[in-house]
């Protein structure tokens, strides 16, 4: 399911002396099937536009384009829950939405509410609690006696049983431990790969993107100001430190490398495996890249 | 829905409002409170409205932005405007339309008691809006300091407000989040038939009381980690100070209570 955004732009408070301008002019396609990172700065409207994709918020101008949905600006929207059933979003620190006495009520909420048949929800709230890493004993429990990590993967259950086309993240390893975040991570890219789920990543993480995504999008003061394949994004320095951001890691740790050996590699590694088999060919073939 | 709300909101300004003394601005409105009861007639009631008035002009803010997020008073307004015009059986009779007989002392008592509850909401308004919630607690806890001859708990009172006003915004932020992802799982406040509606309350409440009480504890830690003993021997950063202008809008209430109590019939 393709989205598209055009000429959005939204303001908060629209119309009182608190109205905040939060988008200009954004434009951004997400094609059907791709896993696409939106990167930027604090305050840049990344968390402002991950609300368009499914409808919470409605663009002040503009269009957004959610599959067959057109949703344009000062019209009003029925029936925006099929939207809504379609994108799911893992919002920042997930775990705040969990309110039902057991795990497995709290996982079927989301597919209920959407008309799915009880047998059917606890069906697949049953397969996707092993899949998030967590025992089925744990469904019976209260979410509340759950330690914070669990809760993240509980409720992140709960966004999947809903069976979205597409899925945003916003943040979903922000307060988790290295290894809890790379289990995540990996499980939302395995589940990316096998199933075809459209995955918007909006991340702080520069290695996240350059790990995962096959585009990545630069939010610069509410204006999407670049978009492109991670490579393309991570070799230009110059225009990363003119938006604020970093080089990933990684990126970083090869050019001092190129540095040392007084050339560049062929390729940019965006990760630690590539690059490893990239130094030792290099090694292999006498120094020369 | 809750963007246009202007309760206990906080606009920071430069104007001669803006500036005054906590202190003086609630000494002002609560003698305000009790002299709206001293008007009695039609120029009484007309002083008040300039008054009243006069002061918005001197607040700075733009009328249609006070006026606009009052709208919900409007209806109670309504409400009592009507509640006094049908129950009231006093004075002639001005027209009758079947059972309804609205008689003429009715239509005065609405009216008054309809431009009575307008100023006072209009006055506590500007309060609040040209008010920053902390001055209002620091202006509190001077104001009621002689209750602590009583053994009443003042800083205690004046803390917990503080930190009332203080988590206001952040619980409001809370519920817009929560309500959105629950919004995102499926749930509806906004729609269906009433039943659902009250029903899809429960995923946003459990929620922000289970938040609330992490927060508290995390506070209360915090607090005392920081050396928090309570009220007693505590220093203050920030300090009220009273002016000219502070004393000079008191005298202006002084003189408006005497100007009411002159002409009113």
């Amino acid at each position: 399911m393709d989205i598209k955004l055009q000429q959005v732009e939204y303001a908060y408070a629209k119309g009182t002396p608190f109205e905040k301008r939060a988008l200009y002019n954004v434009n951004m396609h997400i094609q059907s099937g791709t896993y696409q990172a939106i990167i930027g700065h604090t305050g840049s409207g990344k968390s402002t536009v991950l609300q368009h994709f499914n409808a919470l918020l409605r663009p002040t101008s503009g269009t957004v384009v959610i599959g067959d949905r057109v949703i344009e600006a000062g019209k009003k929207q029925k029936n925006l829950k099929e939207v809504r059933q379609k994108v799911g979003i893992v919002f920042q620190f997930p775990e705040h939405q969990l309110f039902e006495e057991t795990v497995l009520k709290d996982i079927m909420f989301g597919p209920m509410n959407f008309g799915m048949q009880e047998a059917v929800a606890k069906k697949r709230a049953e397969e996707l609690i092993t899949l998030v890493g967590l025992p089925e004993s744990v469904l019976d429990k209260s979410p509340f006696d759950l330690s914070g990590g669990q809760m993240r993967r509980v409720a992140i259950a709960g966004v999947l049983a809903m069976e979205p086309d597409v899925i945003v993240l916003d943040e979903p390893t922000a307060g988790l431990d290295p290894r809890g975040q790379r289990e995540i991570m990996d499980m939302f890219y395995a589940l990316h790969q096998e199933r075809g789920l459209t995955t918007i990543l909006v991340t702080h993480s520069m290695e996240d993107a350059a790990r995962y995504a096959d585009y990545v999008s630069i939010m610069h003061e509410g204006r999407c100001v670049l978009t492109g394949t991670p490579t393309e994004l991570f070799s230009d320095e110059t225009k990363l430190r003119e938006y604020r951001l970093e080089l990933p890691r990684l990126v970083a740790f090869q050019r001092k490398v190129e540095k040392l050996i007084g050339e560049p590699l062929r390729e940019l590694s965006l990760t630690e495996e590539h690059f490893a088999k990239q130094l030792a060919a290099y090694i292999k073939a006498g120094g020369r890249a | 829905m809750m963007e246009k709300m202007i309760f206990g909101r906080y606009i920071p300004g430069e104007s001669f409002v803006h500036k005054l003394d906590p202190r003086a601005k609630l000494l002002f409105v609560f003698g305000f409170i009790i002299i709206v009861f001293l008007a009695n007639n039609a120029i009484t009631y007309g002083i008040l409205i300039s008054f009243t008035f006069l002061v918005m002009l001197l607040s700075r803010i733009r009328p249609y932005f006070i006026i606009n997020g009052l709208k919900p008073v409007l209806l109670l307004l309504v409400f009592t405007f009507f509640i006094h015009i049908l129950f009231t059986k006093e004075g002639d009779l001005l027209f009758e339309l079947g059972f309804l007989k609205v008689y003429e002392e009715g239509l005065r008592q609405g009216i008054f008691i309809s431009i009575r509850f307008l100023v006072l909401v209009f006055m506590t308004t500007i309060l609040t809006l040209t008010t920053s919630p902390i001055s209002i607690t620091d202006g509190l806890e001077v104001l009621l300091n002689p209750l602590k001859k009583v053994k009443f708990p003042v800083h205690e009172l004046a803390l917990m407000m503080s930190i009332a006003l203080r988590f206001i915004p952040t619980l409001m932020d809370e519920t817009d989040k929560i309500m959105k992802a629950q919004m995102a799982r499926g749930s509806d406040l906004s729609a269906g038939p009433m039943k659902d509606r009250i029903k899809a309350v429960v995923p946003l409440l459990v929620p922000l009381f289970v938040s609330a009480f992490k927060r508290a504890e995390d506070l209360a830690t915090a607090m005392e980690v920081r050396g928090y003993r309570g009220g007693e021997g505590r220093t203050r950063y920030r300090q009220l100070n009273w002016q000219l202008r502070d004393t000079v809008i008191l005298v202006a209430l002084i003189g408006l209570a005497v100007g009411l109590f002159l002409v009113r019939g």
